[in-house]
């Protein structure tokens, strides 16, 4: 399963990540060699063996629904690049 | 109960799928400590966590697990004692963590079926396919600033129910009927407010058409519908478009579609959305969620009392008509608020329960549910309150008025929203039943017209009810009618 | 520099606890010798006037007679870690001006203890890297070097700052954390212990996530019993943790008993890797001979499925990562480069603020986990990550601990591998697959390369058999003797 410049293209997109047309040349390269090598685990045979679903042998721990959290708004903004009157501010998105 | 909508080229069916989101009634989010109360200032209930600030971790609240295992108890669905949260991956403004935690592959409630009730007294039922929990996301505001959009993170994390019918609703009402229904669950199960306007429920609309019996068409998500009203309406112009498209010959997209309110119609949204590829995978950050059979049993038998139990209930203890009971327990609203005035009337009367129900159901389905539907309220707006309206019927149960002019007092209290005591003492409304008074009107009656007293004994029965009227006519309706019957029958019999 | 600088961690901590020396003066050594050593840039922040405080804080304490294992001892974080009010940024761009509102739970713990910090380690971006080139702050270089050269080496990684640093005696000793190797392979490139939990026994909350599944806090220290010292104020259960696991934390020190006679050593055949320098391999000898010499019995097992863990490894970290490093957009803190729109805006901004390393692995991430390929890339990796699971059970119904090389090859020059990703990867070959089991592992400096380089060995121990694991390696420690130092030619080198 080899990758080319527009399957680069499009993961590249879904991952947010701007690559100029000089990058995709050499990131398809790289990733092709990442991907030819992980392609040996095709060798494996894992008919009926589970997914890993976590290393830790426990379940989930649930908490009690009570509130113990947030009200402090100036420290969840503070590191914002842009903030204004109490809200995130980004571009503007079209709906 | 298939319809069939005409084309120029011939017959079309719908296929109608609701995706219902269901904010859960829980004080903190589903997986952060922060408050979910609705109306808050802008971000001030938002923690490190559902702002998903580095490092930060969620922990599940156990009563959004409850919560939804009534939700799935309610419709009768299977409950999975495992189950996997999921992250669904995408970028948008609102969503911090540039994932959603939702559950895929397997959600904690799997299949069941609801049956819903339609205008011509029919019913059905309609598949649910699953309810699974996830986060809610903040909101943007597009309108705040010329050109930002401002991200309020309040809503973010907050616990939603998904619940997802099979797509097995062929017209609008039965889309309407259904979100109804699973509204009505959600409030009887107290898992869900119900709370349209302020966005607890809404329904991502599913719609296609085919030709009868055929393969499933191109199928339209319509998001984040938020009232029944506007179900139908997206189901109906979802169908005209559909089928004047394909018959214009062109294709239907698969495609997210906005409501617009204003036209009652669906347009693309204008964002342009590559096709989704939302790579779902196990978040790593949680284990799988893990709950015994004796968990589910123990949340049975604490379950609030359903639709179809409150009703049975009705009917045996109460003694009201199977007709008035199906009509109050529809929407839990009506239930609760018969409950609620019978318990009152109770407390005004000291009448015992089960002589009561006859009179209060009928009071609210026909005299408060004609009302409201004049004013176009709802139960929860009425503008008579429960302790007037339990005064209006204590009235009535006492003797103090009649039927009769109960119904006008209920009129003026419609109007002026002044107490029914107070209204029957202003304009002199109270029954006479002083028997001196109305037996010496009954005398002054028969001296007036001897003809008529003479027909009557000489056999014209029916002259009986000429008398009370003149009774009533006299009292200007005031006289008891008891009191009235009492006096006048060995008069004229003489 | 002093002597106070020489301290190991228990050596110093048994001098405070005597009033020998104060948390000041040891402190304030460690901060000049950190001015000193500038140029390895092991630090990217220096808290030096809280480093004085907390000093302070600490004399207090053990005047107090509330003195702790880790009470006045100067540590570095590892800039993964968030600390509150201080640069955490884990070395990348995207972070930039970064600075938690929050403390994380392992910093937090140490600080109870009464620990000192020094400042924020150097480290690869994100954790990805094994040479620490992968730093927006720039390389670490090395203490060691070649015998006769001048030539820079790596110090390893992700946690090469805080290698360097306790290899050059500036710190007494870091916190790490290791995800396929990030403790293991530093320490053995910098002739340190360092160690690596099981998968739960630290908690999470507050490092800025890599690999969810994979990462671990660990101690890296001059000796074993330090790190025993270190680990035990580390480890603890967290409830803000759904991963983190409720055992109590033993007295680690306590278990360095010094006898491992009829214990069963465990050592697999797969790990002779082909190319395997021959040094490494006599050096694995002489570990097998020093345990049996102390009385330990030699098992030969299999783990058949090891040369599947690092391409496995390269699958699961990246799509966790993929999915963890969502949520650096630009729109809550760091970086933020302006755009278009909004998704311009993202894309501008994580273009910019990435690295090329963290592009790479989420991109690689994003495509395994994509449509169509889940299934091929993904979910097979996660079944073969459950047989490498399978084979270390296995194995251990035969042996009590395992005794493996840490890494491949000693530390190499600093630019030797960084335009070829795929060798770097395979610097984790030994690391990786007990980080995917989620099983403990510790490196211990065992030799000298024959260019004069640290080498070390990894014992491998079973789910939280960390007491077991360092009372080994305490003996492994001890039989090597290893008490080499880099030649100081940093900074006022007389
Ligand atoms: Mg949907
Ligand atoms: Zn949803």
């Amino acid at each position: 399963m080899s990758i080319d410049k527009d399957t680069v293209a499009k993961i590249a997109n879904l991952a947010r990540i701007e690559v100029s047309e000089k990058e995709l040349e050499s990131t398809v390269g790289e990733l092709n060699n990442i991907l030819d090598w992980v392609e040996q685990l095709s060798e494996v045979d894992t008919d009926g063996v589970e997914a890993m679903t976590s290393v830790v042998e426990a379940s989930l721990p649930r908490r009690e629904d009570k509130v113990t959290d947030g009200g402090y708004r100036d420290s969840v903004l503070k590191n914002a690049p842009q903030a204004e009157h109490g809200f995130f501010a980004v571009p503007k998105v079209i709906e | 109960m298939s319809r069939l909508y005409p084309g120029a080229t011939g017959d079309w069916e719908a296929v109608i799928g609701l995706e219902i989101h269901a904010q859960v009634i829980s004080e903190a989010k589903l997986f952060s400590g922060a408050a979910t109360a609705f109306g808050a200032e802008p971000n001030t209930q938002v923690s490190f966590v559902c702002s998903a600030q580095p490092g930060m971790l969620p922990v599940i609240n156990e009563e959004c697990v409850r919560q939804a295992v009534r939700t799935g108890l309610a419709m009768g669905c299977k409950i999975n004692l495992r189950s996997i949260f999921d992250r669904k991956n995408y970028f948008y403004a609102d969503l911090p963590q540039g994932y959603q935690i939702s559950q895929f592959k397997d959600p904690i409630v799997g299949e069941g079926v609801v049956t819903i009730d339609l205008e011509d007294g029919s019913t059905k039922e309609i598949g649910v396919e699953r309810l699974h929990l996830e986060q809610d996301a903040g909101k943007s505001m597009h309108d705040q600033h010329p050109t930002m959009t401002y991200v309020d993170l309040n809503r973010s994390g907050v616990a939603l129910m998904e619940i997802v019918s099979k797509p097995d609703m062929r017209t609008p009402e039965e889309a309407a009927a259904y979100f109804k229904k699973i509204r009505s669950i959600v409030r009887y199960a107290g898992t869900c407010d119900g709370n349209m306007e302020q966005g607890s429920m809404r329904a991502d609309v599913n719609v296609s058409v085919r030709r009868p019996g055929e393969a499933f068409g191109t199928r339209t998500e319509t998001k984040n519908v938020n009232s029944i009203r506007y179900v139908t309406q997206v189901v109906e112009s979802e169908i005209r478009r559909q089928i004047d498209l394909i018959e214009d010959g062109g294709t239907v997209n698969q495609e997210t579609r906005l409501f617009e309110v204003a036209t009652g119609t669906t347009r693309p949204m204008r964002s342009k959305e590559e096709a989704h590829d939302y790579r779902y995978f196990p978040d790593p950050d949680l284990l799988p969620l893990e709950f015994s059979q004796e968990f589910v049993d123990q949340l049975a038998k604490e379950m609030p009392e359903l639709a179809d139990a409150k009703k049975e209930r009705f009917i045996r203890d109460l003694h009201i008509t199977p007709y008035n009971a199906a009509v109050l327990t529809a929407e839990k609203e009506n239930a609760d608020y018969f409950e609620t005035l019978l318990a009152a009337t109770v407390d005004k009367t000291g009448k015992p329960i089960s002589e009561l129900g006859s009179l209060v159901s009928n009071w609210i389905t026909s005299d408060l549910f004609g009302a409201l539907k004049k004013l176009g309220k709802s139960i929860n707006e009425s503008p008579v309150s429960i302790e007037h309206a339990a005064e209006l019927l204590g009235l009535q149960l006492d003797g103090t008025i009649s039927g009769r002019i109960a119904k006008d007092v209920f009129d003026i209290m419609l109007d002026t929203g002044n107490s029914p005591e107070a209204i029957v003492e202003e304009k002199g409304l109270k029954q006479v039943s002083d028997t001196g008074a109305i037996e010496a009107m009954i005398d002054e009656i028969l001296a007036e017209n001897a003809d008529k007293v003479e027909e009557y004994r000489g056999g014209k029965d029916k002259l009986f009810g000429f008398f009370v009227g003149q009774v009533m006519k006299k009292t200007g309706g005031k006289a008891n009618p008891q009191v009235v019957n009492q006096l006048l029958r060995p008069k004229l019999d003489g | 520099m002093t002597e106070l600088t020489k301290f190991t961690l228990s050596e110093a901590r048994n001098a405070l606890h005597k009033g020998d020396i104060s948390s000041r003066e040891l402190t304030e050594a460690h901060l000049n010798a950190m001015e000193d050593a500038k140029e390895l840039n092991c630090f990217v922040a220096v808290t030096a006037e809280k480093a004085m405080e907390m000093a302070d804080n600490a004399d207090a304490m053990i005047k107090a007679g509330n003195a702790k294992g880790m009470t006045g001892i100067p540590i570095g974080m590892k800039d993964l870690y968030c600390t509150k009010g201080v640069h955490s940024q884990t070395c990348s761009h995207i972070l930039d001006g970064f600075k938690p509102e929050y403390e994380s739970t392992v910093s937090q713990n140490l600080w109870d203890d009464g620990a000192v910090m020094l400042g924020k380690t150097n480290m690869d971006e994100f954790a990805m890297g094994s040479s620490n080139e992968n730093s927006y702050y720039g390389p670490v270089k090395n203490p060691w070097r070649a015998a006769g050269s001048d030539k820079d080496t790596v110090p390893g990684g992700s946690s090469g700052g805080s290698a360097a640093a306790v290899a050059a005696d500036i710190a007494i000793a870091t916190t790490g954390t290791d995800t396929g190797g990030s403790i293991r392979q530093p320490a053995s490139f910098a002739g340190l212990v360092g160690l690596k939990p099981t998968y739960g026994r630290c908690s999470r909350w507050g490092m800025i996530a890599f690999a969810s599944s994979l990462d671990q806090a660990g101690p890296l220290t001059k000796t074993v019993r330090d790190a025993a010292i270190m680990m035990e104020s580390m480890a603890g259960y967290d409830p803000k943790d759904s991963t983190s696991i409720n055992i109590p934390v033993p007295n680690y020190e306590a278990a360095l008993k010094g006898d491992i006679r009829g214990l069963k050593v465990g050592v697999p055949s797969e790990y002779r890797v082909d190319g395997m320098p021959q040094e490494i391999e006599n050096l694995w000898q002489k570990g097998i001979d020093w345990l049996k010499d102390a009385g330990a019995e030699i098992v030969d097992i299999s783990l058949p499925h090891t040369k599947y863990a690092l391409p496995t490894y390269y699958i699961v970290a990246p799509a966790e990562c993929s999915s963890n490093l969502a949520r650096y957009d630009g729109v809550k803190y760091g970086l933020r480069v302006a755009g278009s729109s909004l998704d311009d805006m993202y894309k501008k901004t994580r273009a910019a603020g990435f690295g090329d390393e963290v592009k790479r692995r989420i991109l690689i991430g994003t495509y395994v986990l994509s449509a169509g390929y889940y299934d091929a890339y993904y979910l097979k990796a996660q079944k073969v990550r459950t047989l490498i699971a399978n084979d270390f059970k296995a194995a251990y119904e035969k042996c009590d601990v395992i005794l493996t090389p840490t890494a491949p090859s000693a530390a190499f020059a600093l630019g030797d591998k960084v335009d070829d990703p795929l060798a770097m990867y395979l610097n984790d070959v030994f690391t990786v697959p007990a980080s995917l089991a989620g099983l403990p592992g510790i490196s211990v400096p065992a030799g000298l390369s024959a260019e004069g380089l640290p080498l070390g060995l990894q014992l491998l121990g079973q789910a939280f058999g960390e007491e077991q694991l360092l009372n080994v390696a305490d003996v492994l420690e001890t039989a090597a003797g290893f008490k080499h130092k880099p030649a100081k030619w940093w900074g006022d080198a007389s």
